[in-house]
């Protein structure tokens, strides 16, 4: 049983109740990913798994075998930071820093969901391709909290990445 | 969370055996379980992991759309015959929880969601449906997103789901296999009311596991899914309404409604169909429609609000089906 982080394998655990973000944060020893409410509620443990962004709190470890997971640390690094974390950085789409790797793994599935077509509560036509709005963006990132509130630019932030006018 | 054995369900019938044993449950998404076993509220000596076996698929049956079981909350939201036939089902999937929980969870977990019940939650407080003859912390104490209809002296929670309420006025079927065979509930028929054993949410039996929600032919009319709710994304509903509402020369043709948010399960009541149908549509009807919806209603102290809250619902959203002014 293995499982793939960052395009390198790690065993998983012998216990089951290992959750992936606790795989993460321990024996992979990949910090970026943060323990937040640890139920779900705030979305700071945001990770994608084979390209779908999940809570890692609420997923137990083993039941991932096989499958592909991406952290923040595999989006970009302090020295060649991604699209989205260039995006950040520019709008200053954090205070303390704390949800921050979450709300950009979220946000660079949500571009992806966008393309794909998926529409959301904000999404009026059901049937057309949803556009990246600043209502759409607000509402598909409901999942991750900022307690600093700062929201505003991490809206702009996503914007950017999108290729939007900020 | 209390240690448990792993076991990993090759096939449905294993499953199924393995989850007969009144100390093992099945786990699909897990968004809802994983939480209840951090909470010890469920502690399980044994989880069956069903979420490798092939019941994800959405496929055409007949007329009507046959989704399985594991089928995830986004891949229905965002399937096209589901946005083209089913939008009220769609809106309601989309109206509910955050787009990571939605990857994760199923429509078989969905239908098993446990009540967001404060009581429930929390183990050091007294609950009949955690601990048959603990008594009710909710009746007395804080009640506000908890049940108006359908309650009884030993529980008032709410079934908090969204999908359901949809399913519900669509008259969907859940399909169900078992030990002893497979069989078909009416998604209107699949959640109980509390009563004295309110331990039990839904009519499923030991090692029993859903397989799949069948949807009827798509019917013609106006969809709507109206969820009222603290805040506009991401919290369970107060009160939602699923309609689906036709109109030929002035009068209504169809009225299939459900109700979230007020009960211990999506909330049908065939009386507002019987009494809308072939009627012309006025804020005089449609408070006729809240008078039969609520007989009955009894409020908690905090919920109280939810009586009133229902009755506008239901008007704004027949108005917006019909096209009566508000």
């Amino acid at each position: 049983m293995a499982i793939t982080i960052n395009g390198q394998e790690h065993a998983l655990p012998d216990d089951p109740r290992v959750t992936l973000l606790d795989l993460l944060r321990g024996d992979a020893g990949l910090t970026g990913t943060k323990k937040g409410c640890d139920h779900g509620q705030c979305g700071a443990c945001t990770v994608l798994v084979n390209g779908m962004r999940i809570n890692s709190c609420l997923a137990l470890a083993v039941t991932h075998d096989g499958d592909e997971v991406t952290t923040i640390e595999g989006l970009g690094s302090p020295t060649e930071p991604g699209v989205m974390q260039s995006a950040f950085l520019a709008h200053d789409g954090f205070q303390c820093g704390y949800c921050t790797p979450g709300q950009i793994c979220s946000a660079t599935a949500m571009l992806e969901e966008i393309k794909a077509g998926w529409p959301s509560d904000a999404t009026e036509d059901l049937e057309g391709a949803p556009e990246i709005t600043g209502e759409e963006i607000r509402e598909r990132m409901s999942g991750n909290l900022c307690r600093c509130g700062a929201y505003t630019n991490i809206v702009a932030a996503i914007r950017e990445a999108a290729g939007e006018d900020a | 969370m209390r240690p448990f054995d792993y076991q990993r369900a090759e096939r449905l019938e294993h499953a199924s055996q393995l989850a007969a044993d009144s100390e093992t449950l099945p786990l699909a998404g897990g968004t809802n379980l994983i939480d209840l076993m951090k909470l010890q509220v469920e502690t399980p000596q044994t989880l069956v992991d069903i979420g490798r076996l092939s019941m994800g698929e959405i496929a055409e049956e007949g007329e009507g759309l046959r989704i399985g079981a594991l089928a995830t909350n986004t891949a229905t939201a965002a399937h096209p015959r589901v946005r083209a036939d089913y939008p009220v089902l769609a809106r309601a999937i989309l109206a509910g929880a955050t787009q990571q929980l939605r990857n994760k969870a199923t429509t078989g977990g969905n239908l098993c969601q446990r009540t967001r019940c404060y009581y429930f939650t929390n183990i050091d407080q007294p609950c009949n449906k955690r601990e048959p003859g603990s008594g009710c912390g909710a009746i007395d104490g804080v009640a506000r997103l908890h049940g108006i209809l359908g309650t009884s002296p030993q529980c008032i929670a709410t079934y908090p789901g969204d999908m359901a309420v949809a399913m519900a006025a669509l008259d969907a079927t859940v399909e169900i296999t078992g030990e002893s065979g497979e069989r078909s509930v009416p998604v209107r028929d699949f959640h109980r009311l509390p009563g004295d054993t309110p331990e039990k949410d839904n009519v499923l039996e030991p090692g029993e596991i859903i397989t799949a929600v069948t949807l009827p032919a798509p019917v013609s009319g106006k969809h709507i899914y109206r969820k009222v709710r603290e805040r506009s994304s991401y919290a369970f509903a107060l009160c939602s309404v699923a309609a689906i509402v036709d109109m030929a020369e002035g009068r209504i043709t169809r009225a299939d409604l459900a109700f979230g948010g007020l009960a211990h399960k999506p909330w049908h009541d065939p009386r507002i169909a019987e009494l809308l149908v072939d009627s012309e549509p006025s804020l005089a009807l449609f408070d006729k429609a809240a008078d039969l919806l609520l007989e009955g209603a009894q409020g908690y102290g905090e919920n109280d609000f939810k009586i009133p809250l229902t009755r506008r619902t239901l008007t704004a959203v027949l108005c917006d089906a019909t096209g009566v002014e508000a």
